[in-house]
C-alpha cells in the first residue's frame, strides 16, 4: 500500500538532484536571504528601514572595493595581502594632511593619494612578483611598515577633514531639483527602474545574438528567473533608496570599481591569467604566461584599491588617525572566502564576492541594530566565516573536485 | 580446486551516472603473477580500489574473499593488516623525507620514547636491499630518481608484511631497462610464494611477467587468458581489450627525410638550473626538416626533456648557449613566449603537473597558450568564440566529453592528452616537440594520438617525438636521434633503425667512445 502512495523513485531521485544543484550552485545567495529575512524579523523590521538600507552599502564601501583586489591576490593561489589596512590608513593620512593645509585642490591631493598607492603597489608587487618573496610575510611587514608610516605622517594625532569639494566627491548624494523633493527622491528610483530595464533588454539581446550564431544558450525558465530577480532586487533597493537622500556618490564609485573587475576576470584575457596562475602556476609559465607580471599586477592592483578606499574611508569619517583601518584587511579576505573564493586559488568571481561582503554586512548591521554585545558580534562573524569555508570544502569533496 | 587466494564474485561498483564494474568476476591463484588489462576507463583501478578498501565495503556489491573469509575492508589499513597493499600509480612519498621514514610512514616503528630510529632505518635497510636499493635510508626522497622512488614503494610493502602486492600501472614512468628490472624482481618475489596482481597498459610486459591475464572492457571482465608459457599473442590481449581487431598499431604513412630544414640546433650546451656546474645537455646539433616525425631515444635523464625545454624559450636550465634556427634565421628565445610566438610548441610529458590546469574547463585551457587568438584588441576574450574553438577541437580530435565545460580534471588520461594537443595545435606552431606524448594513456587513445600526428605533419608542420618505448618510435619517426647522458650518440634513419641499434648505441657511448666513431658506426 505504502509502495503505491510513493513518487516513482527515479522521478524523486532526479527533483532531488537538481534541487541539490540548485542549493550547491546559489548557496551564498540563498544564505543572505536567509540571513536578512533572520534579521528583519531580529530587528522588528528596523533592518528594512531606507536609511539602513542605503547605509548598508556605504558601511561596507571599503570591503567592497578591497574584496575585489583581494579576489586577485586570493585566484594567485590563496595567497592574500595583509597591508590592506595599513595602507588605506597611510594613504588617507596623506590627504587628511595634505587638505588640512589647505594650499592643494581636492582634485590634486586625490591623484597624489593615488599615485602614493601606485608607488606601494609598485613595492609589494617588485618583492612578491620579482623577488619571489612569500606574498604573507612581505604584506606581513607591509603592514607594519604602512601603519607606522601612516602615524607619522598624522604625527599621531586625529586629523579631520573639512574640504568641501572632498567630502563633496565621496559622500554626497545626487539630488535632481524639480524630480526629486525632500521626501522623496524619486531619481534614484527612475534611475533604479532604467537599469532594470537595461538590463532585461541586454539579456534578451545577448540571447538571441547567441542564439542567431547557434552557440550554446542557458534553459530559458532559470536565465531570465535569475535576470528577473537581480532587477526586483535593483528596483527594491532603488525604492529604499529614493525614501532616502536619494542615489549616495559613493555607491557610483563602488559600482564603478565592481563592474570594472567584474569585467576584468570574466572577460579579458588579463583577468584570465590570475585564474590560471592559482589553478596551475607551471602550466601557465610553459603556456607563455609570464606569471612574475601576473604576481606584480595582483598586488600592485590590491594596493591602488586600498589607497582608493582610503579616499573613501576617509571622506565618509570626516576624519583620520593612527587606528583608521585597523583589520580591515580581514573584512576584505572574510568577504571573499564567504562569497567562494577557493582558499587554494584558482577559483572565485566578483559577484561571488559581492554577495559574500554583503552577507557579512547584513549581520554586522543586523547585530548592531539588535544591540547584540560587541565581544559577541566577533564571535558570530568568525563562526560565519568557518561555516562558509566548511561547506565549500566539503560540497567540493562530494562531486569530487579536489582543492 | 585450484588454490585461490583472491575471488572477487560478482563486484558492481557505481558512481553517480555510471556504472564504473559491472558484475566482475575475478580469482588470482596463490603464487602466481596476475595482470589486469583494459583500455583507460575499463575499471581497473576501480577494480582494485574495491579490493584494497579505498572503496569501503557498502559502497560496492559482491563479494571479496580472501585465503577463504570473506571480507569487508571498510578502510585501507584494514585490508594491509590482512597482507594486500596496493601501490598507486602516482607514488604516494614525501619529498623531503628520507627514505626511511617513507617506508614506515603510518606504521612507525615505536621505541618507549616515541620513534626508534636506529631500528627504522636498520630495519628500512634490510627491506630497501631486498629490491636491490644500494642508497643509504636517510637519503631524502627527493633525491633519488623516479625509479628508485618506484623501488621505495616496493620496499614499503615488504614492511607491511605483503601477501598480495598490486601494482598501478608500476612501469609508466620508467625507461626500458628500469621497467625490466622491476619486472624481473616482481618473478623473483613469485619463486619467494608472493602474489602480485599487475596492472599495465605494456602489452609486451604484460606478455613477459604475467601468468595468467584478464581483460577488463567497460567495467566488465571479458575473459581471462593463460600465460604461463609467456607466449600469448599480443594481438589477441589487444582484441580482447578493444574489442576489435587493430591490425595495425602505427597508422600508415610515406616515410621521408628529404626537406627544408625548420628547425636547426647547433652545439646546444644546457646546465642544470641549481647545480650550475653540472652540463646536463653538451654539445648538441640536430636538425628537423618539414614534414618530418624527428624521434628522441633514450633512458630516463639523458637529458632529452631538458634539451626540448631549454630550446623551449629556455624553460629550464641555466648558461644555455648554442644556436637556434627556425625556418634557416637564427633566432633567440629568451622565454616561453617568445618561443610560441617564433613557432614552438613544448607538449610536457606531465600534463597534470605542467600542461593543463585541472580546475578548469577544457574551452579554457583549449586557448590558454595562444589567448590573444579569441581577444579583441584590447584583450577582451570573446567567449563564445573560445568556446566554438573547442568545440571545433573537440571534433577534431574526437576528444570524448559530454561539453567542453567540462573541467579536464574529470577526463580519463588519454581525453586530457588529446585536450593538451588541442591547446597546442591552436598555438599554430611549425614544430611541435611532443614529450612523452602517449604515456599511460591506452591502445585505442594511442593509436588515434598516432593519427593527430600525422596530421600534423601532412598539414606541413613538424614533429619532435621524445619516447621511452622504443616500438612507437620506429614505428612512427622518420629519422631517430639517441641520446644519452646530454649527448647525442647516434642517429638513424627509419629504414636502417632497430631496437638492437638503438641500445647499442646508448650503451657503446657509455663505454667512454669516440661520439663520431658511433655516429658512423
Amino acid at each position: 500500500m505504502t509502495e503505491k502512495l510513493k513518487t516513482p523513485p527515479a522521478a524523486a531521485a532526479g527533483a532531488k538532484h537538481s534541487v541539490s544543484n540548485l542549493l550547491k550552485k546559489y548557496t551564498m545567495p540563498i544564505a543572505l536571504v536567509v540571513v536578512f529575512v533572520f534579521f528583519s524579523f531580529l530587528t522588528k523590521g528596523k533592518l528594512l528601514y531606507a536609511q539602513n538600507i542605503s547605509n548598508l552599502f556605504l558601511q561596507n564601501a571599503y570591503v567592497l572595493v578591497m574584496a575585489a583586489g583581494m579576489l586577485l591576490c586570493i585566484l594567485t593561489g590563496g595567497n592574500v595581502d595583509l597591508s590592506v589596512g595599513s595602507t588605506l590608513c597611510l594613504v588617507g593620512a596623506i590627504a587628511a594632511q595634505l587638505l588640512s593645509r589647505g594650499n592643494l585642490g581636492a582634485v590634486t591631493v586625490i591623484l597624489i593619494c593615488l599615485a602614493v598607492a601606485c608607488v606601494i603597489g609598485m613595492w609589494q608587487g617588485f618583492w612578491i612578483g620579482n623577488m619571489h618573496i612569500p606574498p604573507f610575510i612581505c604584506t606581513l611587514a607591509g603592514m607594519f611598515l604602512f601603519r607606522g608610516l601612516g602615524r607619522v605622517v598624522l604625527a599621531s594625532k586625529t586629523v579631520s577633514i573639512s574640504n568641501q569639494t572632498f567630502l563633496n566627491i565621496f559622500t554626497s548624494y545626487i539630488t535632481i531639483p524639480g524630480v526629486d523633493s525632500e521626501a522623496l527622491h524619486l531619481s534614484a528610483f527612475i534611475v533604479g527602474c532604467l537599469v532594470a530595464v537595461g538590463i532585461l533588454v541586454n539579456a534578451v539581446l545577448s540571447r538571441g545574438k547567441k542564439l542567431k550564431k547557434g552557440y550554446a544558450v542557458a534553459a530559458p525558465a532559470g536565465y531570465y528567473a535569475k535576470i528577473i530577480i537581480i532587477d526586483l532586487l535593483i528596483v527594491a533597493y532603488s525604492w529604499k533608496l529614493s525614501n532616502y537622500k536619494g542615489i549616495p556618490v559613493m555607491i557610483l564609485w563602488v559600482l564603478g570599481v565592481l563592474a570594472l573587475f567584474t569585467f576584468i576576470t570574466s572577460k579579458t584575457a588579463f583577468g584570465r591569467y590570475f585564474y590560471a596562475v592559482g589553478g596551475n602556476e607551471k602550466a601557465t609559465k610553459l603556456s607563455g604566461i609570464d606569471t612574475r607580471k601576473v604576481y606584480f599586477a595582483a598586488y600592485f592592483i590590491m594596493s591602488v584599491l586600498a589607497g582608493f578606499s582610503g579616499l573613501l574611508v576617509s571622506a565618509r569619517l570626516g576624519a583620520v588617525n593612527g587606528d583608521t583601518g585597523m583589520s580591515y584587511e580581514m573584512d576584505a579576505i572574510g568577504a571573499c572566502f564567504i562569497g567562494g573564493a577557493s582558499a587554494y586559488g584558482g577559483s572565485g568571481t566578483v559577484p561571488g564576492i559581492v554577495v559574500g561582503a554583503i552577507l557579512l554586512g547584513v549581520i554586522n548591521q543586523g547585530m548592531s541594530i539588535y544591540g547584540l554585545d560587541n565581544n559577541w558580534q566577533y564571535v558570530v562573524k568568525g563562526a560565519v566565516l568557518l561555516t562558509a569555508v566548511i561547506f565549500d570544502v566539503v560540497s567540493n569533496h562530494k562531486t569530487g573536485k579536489s582543492g | 580446486m585450484e588454490d585461490n587466494i583472491l575471488v572477487m564474485k560478482d563486484i558492481t561498483k557505481e558512481f553517480p551516472g555510471v556504472k564504473a564494474l559491472n558484475d566482475v568476476n575475478l580469482e588470482v591463484r596463490r603464487g602466481e603473477i596476475h595482470a589486469l588489462v583494459g583500455e583507460n576507463g575499463a575499471g581497473k583501478s576501480t577494480l582494485m580500489n574495491v579490493l584494497s578498501g579505498t572503496f569501503p565495503h557498502g559502497s560496492y556489491t559482491g563479494e571479496i574473499i580472501y585465503n577463504g573469509e570473506e571480507c569487508n575492508f571498510k578502510t585501507v589499513r584494514d585490508s594491509e593488516k590482512i597482507g594486500i597493499v596496493i601501490i598507486h600509480q602516482e607514488l604516494a612519498l614525501i619529498p623531503e623525507l628520507s627514505i626511511g621514514e617513507n617506508i614506515f610512514l603510518g606504521n612507525e616503528r615505536r621505541g618507549r620514547f616515541g620513534i626508534n630510529w636506529d631500528e627504522t632505518f636498520a630495519q628500512a635497510q634490510k627491506h630497501m636491499s631486498q629490491v636491490g636499493l644500494k642508497d643509504k635510508a636517510t637519503t631524502l626522497i627527493k633525491d633519488i630518481g623516479t625509479g628508485k622512488q618506484q623501488l621505495v614503494e616496493i620496499a614499503k610493502a615488504l614492511s607491511k608484511n605483503v601477501k598480495l602486492l598490486i601494482l598501478d600501472e608500476p612501469t609508466s614512468s620508467l625507461n626500458e631497462e628500469e621497467a625490466r628490472m622491476l619486472l624481473d624482481m616482481l618473478i623473483g618475489f613469485k619463486k619467494e610464494g608472493m602474489t602480485s596482481i599487475i596492472i599495465s597498459h605494456k602489452i609486451s610486459e604484460i606478455a613477459y611477467v604475467a601468468d595468467r591475464i584478464t581483460v577488463l572492457r567497460d567495467g566488465a571482465a571479458i575473459e581471462t587468458l593463460d600465460n604461463s608459457a609467456h607466449d600469448v599473442d599480443e594481438g589477441r590481449i589487444i582484441r580482447g581489450m578493444v574489442g576489435r581487431e587493430l591490425t595495425d598499431r602505427f597508422p600508415a604513412r610515406e616515410r621521408k627525410t628529404e626537406g627544408d630544414a625548420v628547425l636547426e640546433v647547433e652545439d646546444w650546451c644546457v646546465h642544470h638550473p641549481v647545480y650550475t656546474e653540472k652540463e646536463v645537455v653538451s654539445h648538441v646539433s640536430f636538425h628537423v626538416n618539414r614534414g618530418e616525425i624527428v624521434g628522441f631515444s633514450g633512458l630516463q635523464g639523458a637529458g632529452r626533456t631538458e634539451l626540448a625545454r631549454s630550446l623551449f624559450g629556455h624553460s629550464y636550465g641555466a648558461e644555455v648557449t648554442g644556436t637556434l634556427k627556425l625556418n634557416g634565421g637564427e633566432v633567440n628565445l629568451k622565454n616561453e613566449r617568445a618561443a610560441i610566438e617564433a613557432g614552438l610548441a613544448y607538449v610536457t610529458e606531465d600534463r597534470k603537473d605542467n600542461g593543463l590546469v585541472l580546475m578548469d574547463t577544457i574551452a579554457v585551457n583549449n586557448t590558454m597558450a595562444r589567448l590573444e587568438k579569441v581577444c579583441s584588441r584590447g584583450g577582451v576574450i570573446d567567449i563564445n568564440r573560445e568556446n566554438a574553438v573547442a568545440e571545433e577541437y573537440r571534433k577534431l580530435l574526437d576528444t570524448r566529453t559530454p561539453t567542453v565545460q567540462q573541467s579536464v580534471g574529470n577526463l580519463s588520461g588519454g581525453n586530457q592528452q588529446k585536450v593538451l594537443l588541442s591547446k597546442w595545435m591552436f598555438a599554430d606552431p611549425d614544430v611541435l616537440i611532443l614529450d612523452e606524448p602517449t604515456r599511460g594513456i591506452d591502445v585505442g587513445a594511442k593509436y588515434e594520438i598516432y593519427c593527430i600526428m600525422n596530421d600534423l605533419i601532412s598539414q606541413g608542420r613538424s614533429v619532435v617525438m621524445i619516447s621511452s618505448e622504443m616500438p612507437e618510435l620506429l614505428g612512427m619517426c622518420d629519422r631517430i636521434y639517441v641520446m644519452n647522458e646530454g649527448r647525442i650518440v647516434g642517429e638513424f634513419t627509419a629504414a636502417e633503425a632497430t631496437q638492437e641499434k638503438i641500445m647499442e648505441a646508448i650503451l657503446c657511448s657509455d663505454k667512454k667512445e669516440e661520439i663520431k666513431e658511433v655516429k658512423t658506426a
